[in-house]
């Protein structure tokens, strides 16, 4: 089967064929003869296929009924369950009422309305002789403007055209009232904030966080804040506690955790799902939109995923109460990257 | 003008006669009774993905009007007071709370937003087949290109659609969904941090960004949509359907059945088929259980945050691209203190940009490649069309694989492999999984081309085994009618057209470049049978094998 | 699943849980002063139940645990056979052999859930020689096991927040990192939830009651019992696992149905 290249440009490759000449072709046989169906010879078939589709349609009334008695005859304010119910019985009953229509129609359509195929011809989908008219029309329309002999009008008319639909833009931009980005820079987080958990907003003594455990933690006041959920989606912290020889701390970090305890934005650093997933033996952090894994023994380097950059870390220290307090804010922006962060 | 005059001598006898005759002469109904009551539908089930998506956008249209009499779409925080027993007393926004209530207080409320959401995902999943179809048969092909582009323009529009209301409950789950929505934004250069601040009106996530949301889901998308449906289905009537290849169908007719009554009946019947099938998936399967992903708060997440499918593809390339490649990261500082997140931009934006532009394009590559010009009816079978056909592949495993990517954590849990490794499987096959697509489906449908050129030349197969007087077996092939047989013969199959040189003499690179492309796609090629052929293998004795039958054909050939 | 939870909602399982309140009398709940010790306890288990206890520790914990639970030296690949089970508690033992989950059958990303090899009386003795060795979570009390006290609202908030990322919002499960996973948690007991979050197994955090308190945890075992026998309200909740399977039936049964509807449609009648 089939023949490899010879070295000229025509017929190099695999060609399985006999000359490509466009003469040579099989005659067109025209449409096969109709072959009538079982209702159109026997009267029988027929009356039995009118039958059928009476029936579709009849159930597709019980279906429509079947809608009303889950619609009235269950009510709400019970269980779980009777909402289950009901949602199946209007389902249901829809399901019959379109299905006993559409399927009775098409097999009305199919057995009962004539089959014969018919061939219509296809038109151009232009005539040249429209073309000639439109093509005088439009230059004639074209001259009556005078657009052509008037280059001020065109000229002064084209410059009103561009700017005339800036206003449209111009008028989005109190879309924001703020467009500032250093709002992106800093959160909640000042020298002296206490670490509260989230959500109750209750604060966490150094005593509290034993080795293995996380906490997921919000600055506090936040509950009483004005934007609640702005503040939230940039200060949430998960704050865990190691064992302080697994730690490699990096130098000018050295007070930023409490005998283990560390606290990490929760806020990923790819594009700002929440990093809450924390193994406490492996010490890695994940994302479980995109996957991105950080390594809390490694101050959350990034190992494995779409993230680009560690995690920002809190520095912490206690108060007089015993209760984690930040020693100031992030040292960088939480969060994904964007153009002004640097 | 006229229409007066025959008012004036014609007397409708019934009342419904006059009703019809007063509208008739008001509007001209009778002309468009002429042109459409009789125009010819050719009817294959692929015909069908087209009339799927229209109809399930008519249920979304329905149920959707049903949904806005009760959603509010309001961020104000309010605490539940509904039935919802697990999430009395929650602090939570008004749309969400009000979700709940179409959910559980408002009778039938549950069934509507299941049936729209299910439509709305056969709705995109629709589409996408339809444009398969279309793509694999080349009905894209002149005069359809415009057709094409407003098709993809629809499909566009159709993922705006889901998008936009996919968010609009503001619960956990689409909450994170624009979380992720606004990193990306911030990702552009220059204008991003703007950007993501303009459309969330301040900090993400504002108060606003669910009631401009909304504007665009039920106003603006829609709108835009119903005009692309009605230019598509403007020029379908110019242009009448395609039709497959088959014996009386030519490039100058359309064989079908005409509108009334036949194709109407199957066409409208088939949209309570549509809606009943969608109701009974409403019925009987959960979708986006909201009130098990809580109300949006920006500290929670849930495991398993996947976008609806139609945007798994883009969250897909998100999860699959390293942020740091042997130590090399796709994060730079430049101009002295601006952030690029290529990280983010390249698999946001690349992998969509190349599908849709290659989509875009498609009809015009296409032709430039072969220099065809030529107006098409007849459809191309697919493996009629093997570099097509093997391009389209390529695409659809390409989509694919970004696609599982954004399943990689359920892949994980669910085939008890390690979610690392799925994702370095993933990366890999990102590079030569459409390769080998490419190469494999070009094969399949060359070897089905010879196997149909087989079945022409020597007949079918009966199965019957004779033993002829010296004793030798054969299998008795009957020969096919010429209905069937011109099924099989009746294509095109283009050739090579090498690079040509200009009015100057001189060829010049892209002629050279459409060049290679043609013989790359075409030099592997199988022609449809001749006349002479079938005539020179039947006085071959019409029994023998194939290879002499082949040889012949290629001497002949030569 | 629905079987399962209802077989553990079985007047039945109430006695056994009672059985065991009763087996762990007089556990007492003091504070711990160390940061390293979450609710050390000092449980009155009877000498013999230690005994007994060590007895089997020795045949079927030592081998990777060591003698003594001392943890077994580091093993080829560097990772510890079994760690020093020295203050983890009873509450740990109880959880692990509990649900099945020890002894391992092989090593892997993490001990797998399988049927349990001792029976309550066996694991209450090895949950008594390891509470024997030193302080850790005991066994919970049964006040905070009652699902139907605790409040689900406010377990629910609890749950989005500390559990939601791992074990999904509906708690279907997640993925971890290198083929480990946060289980499904339909069909867990109160008891061994409660466990789960007092000692932290695997790589699951530690949720002491400085974190969550009893009456949290409670809530949070409230919240999981009412979603999981409400079941789900819109139908088949398909796994609860979100868009992923919402698409795949959307694409393999919804099209396939509206696909062999499009070819009976278009098929000529016989």
């Amino acid at each position: 089967m089939g023949d490899h290249s010879h070295g000229s440009p025509k017929s190099s490759g695999t060609v399985a064929t006999a000359g490509q000449s466009e003469v040579e072709k099989f005659q067109d046989p025209g449409l096969p003869p109709h072959r009538p169906r079982l209702a159109d010879k026997d009267p029988r078939a027929e009356k039995r296929a009118e039958k059928q589709v009476a029936i579709l349609f009849v159930i597709s009334i019980i279906g429509t009924l079947l809608f009303f008695v889950g619609y009235f005859a269950i009510r709400l304010d019970e269980t779980i369950a009777t909402l289950r119910l009901q949602n199946f019985l209007l389902g249901m009953g829809t399901a019959f009422a379109m299905l006993g229509i559409g399927v009775g129609i098409v097999h009305w359509a199919k057995t009962l309305m004539p089959d014969h195929e018919i061939a219509e011809e296809r038109h151009a989908v232009r005539t040249e002789e429209d073309r000639v008219i439109a093509e005088t029309m439009v230059t004639e329309i074209i001259e009556e403007t005078g657009i052509k002999r008037r280059p001020l009008i065109r000229n002064t008319l084209l410059g009103a055209m561009i700017l005339a639909p800036l206003p449209a833009i111009g008028i989005l931009r109190d879309l924001s009232e703020d467009l500032n980005p250093d709002v992106l820079r800093h959160t909640m987080w000042d020298a002296g904030v206490r670490l509260t958990r989230d959500p109750s907003g209750t604060p966490i003594k150094a005593s509290d966080v034993t080795i293995g455990s996380a906490f997921h933690v919000i600055p506090e006041g936040l509950n009483e804040a004005e934007h609640k959920l702005e503040e939230k989606a940039k200060a949430v912290v998960l704050l865990m506690r190691l064992n302080p020889e697994d730690l490699h701390v990096s130098p000018g970090r050295e007070d930023w955790n409490y005998n283990g305890i560390v606290a990490y934005s929760k806020i990923c650093t790819h594009v700002g799902c929440p990093v809450a997933l924390y193994e406490q033996q492996t010490h890695h952090l994940l994302c479980p939109c995109h996957q991105s894994t950080f390594d809390l023994t490694q101050e959350c380097k990034v190992i494995f995923g779409p993230a680009t950059h560690a995690l920002p870390q809190l520095p912490i220290s206690v108060d007089d109460e015993g209760y984690l307090v930040a020693t100031s804010d992030f040292h960088e922006p939480v969060g994904p990257s964007f153009w002004e962060r640097g | 003008m006229s229409a007066s005059t025959s008012s004036d001598t014609y007397q409708p006898k019934t009342n419904l006669g006059r009703v019809t005759n007063f509208v008739d002469t008001r509007v001209g109904g009778s002309s468009i009774v002429k042109e459409f009551g009789r125009k010819i539908f050719p009817d294959h089930w692929s015909f069908m993905f087209g009339e799927v998506a229209l109809y399930t956008f008519v249920i979304l249209l329905l149920s959707g009007t049903f949904l806005t009499l009760f959603f509010d779409p309001s961020m104000a925080h309010t605490q539940y007071d509904g039935s919802y027993v697990p999430l009395k007393g929650v602090e939570m926004s008004v749309a969400y709370a009000s979700t709940l209530d179409i959910s559980f207080d408002i009778r039938g409320g549950l069934f509507m937003r299941q049936l729209h959401h299910w439509s709305a995902l056969l709705f995109v999943a629709s589409v996408s087949v339809h444009m398969l179809r279309v793509f694999f048969t080349g009905a894209f092909r002149r005069p359809r290109e415009l057709n094409w582009l407003v098709g993809c323009v629809l499909l566009i529009l159709a993922l705006a659609a889901g998008f936009t209301g996919y968010s609009l409950p503001d619960d956990l789950l689409s909450g994170n969904g624009l979380r992720i929505i606004d990193g990306v934004i911030k990702a552009i250069p220059l204008i991003g941090t703007y950007l993501s601040m303009l459309i969330f009106g301040g900090e993400f996530p504002g108060t606003a960004i669910v009631g401009r949301l909304y504007v665009m889901h039920i106003l603006v998308v829609p709108a835009l949509i119903l005009l692309m449906i009605a230019i598509h289905l403007f020029m379908v009537v110019i242009h009448k359907h395609t039709q497959y290849p088959g014996p009386g169908r030519t490039e100058t007719n359309v064989v079908g059945f005409p509108v009334g009554p036949v194709y109407a009946a199957k066409a409208g019947g088939f949209f309570f088929i549509v809606f009943g099938v969608v109701a009974v998936i409403a019925g009987n399967f959960q979708i986006l259980p909201i009130w098990d992903y809580g109300p949006y708060d920006p500290s929670p997440v849930s495991a398993g945050t996947q976008p609806d499918w139609y945007i798994g593809f883009v969250d897909g390339a998100l999860r699959l691209m390293p942020g740091v490649l042997w130590g090399f990261p796709f994060e730079y500082v430049i101009f002295g203190g601006f952030t690029l997140s290529l990280n983010v931009l390249l698999p946001a934006l690349v992998p969509a940009g190349i599908l849709f532009g290659l989509m875009f394009a498609w009809p015009w590559i296409e032709r430039w490649v072969t220099k065809d010009t030529r107006e098409h009816h007849i459809l191309d079978r697919p493996r009629n069309a093997p570099f097509r056909t093997a391009t389209g592949v390529a695409g659809v495993i390409w989509y694919c694989v970004m696609w599982a990517a954004a399943s990689s954590d359920l892949i994980a849990t669910h085939f008890l492999v390690s979610l690392n490794d799925v994702t370095y499987w993933l990366r890999a096959l990102f590079f030569i999984g459409p390769i080998i697509g490419f190469i494999v489906t070009r094969r399949i449908c060359l070897a089905l081309q010879r196997k149909d050129r087989e079945i022409v030349l020597h007949g079918r197969e009966t199965g019957r085994i004779v033993r002829l007087p010296h004793g030798e077996f054969i299998e008795v092939h009957a020969p096919l009618n010429d209905y069937k047989l011109h099924r099989l013969v009746s294509f095109e199959s283009p050739e090579v057209q090498p690079a040509e040189p200009d009015a100057n003499g001189k060829i010049s690179g892209t002629e050279k470049l459409r060049g290679r492309l043609s013989r790359f796609f075409f030099e592997d090629r199988v022609a449809p049978v001749t006349p002479a052929e079938l005539a020179a293998a039947h006085s071959h004795g019409g029994h023998d094998e194939v290879e002499t039958a082949e040889s012949k054909a290629e001497i002949s050939s030569r | 699943m629905k079987a399962l939870s209802q077989k553990r909602r079985h007047p039945l399982a109430a006695i056994a849980l009672l059985l065991m309140g009763l087996l762990v009398t007089g556990g007492l709940y003091a504070v711990a002063g160390t940061v390293n010790e979450a609710q050390a306890t000092t449980t009155t288990y009877s000498a013999q139940d230690i005994e007994e206890g060590e007895k089997l520790f020795v045949a079927n914990c030592a081998t990777c645990h060591g003698l003594g639970a001392v943890g077994a030296p580091e093993g080829a690949h560097g990772n510890q056979a079994g760690p020093s089970l020295i203050g983890v508690g009873a509450a740990a033992v109880d959880f692990q052999v509990g649900t099945g989950r020890m002894p391992m059958q092989m090593t892997g990303p993490q001990a797998q859930q399988k049927p349990k090899q001792f029976n309550e009386e066996q694991t209450m003795q090895l949950a008594a020689y390891v509470a024997s060795l030193g302080a850790g979570p005991a066994i919970p009390e049964e006040q905070y096991l009652d699902a139907s006290e605790g409040d689900p609202a406010a377990g629910g908030e609890l749950f989005r927040v500390n559990c939601a990322m791992c074990h999904n919002a509906a708690a279907a499960g997640g993925a971890l990192t290198r083929g480990k996973y946060a289980p499904a948690l339909a069909g867990v007991s109160e008891k061994h939830i409660y466990e789960a979050m007092v000692t932290g197994p695997q790589n699951m955090p530690v949720f002491s009651d400085a974190n969550i308190s009893p009456e949290g945890k409670q809530d949070i075992i409230a919240f999981l019992k009412t979603i999981e026998e409400q079941g789900s309200p819109g139908g088949n909740s398909l796994g609860s696992l979100g868009p992923v399977s919402e698409g795949l039936l959307i694409w393999t049964a919804g099209l396939g149905v509206i696909i062999a509807f499009t070819i009976w449609l278009t098929q000529r009648s016989s």
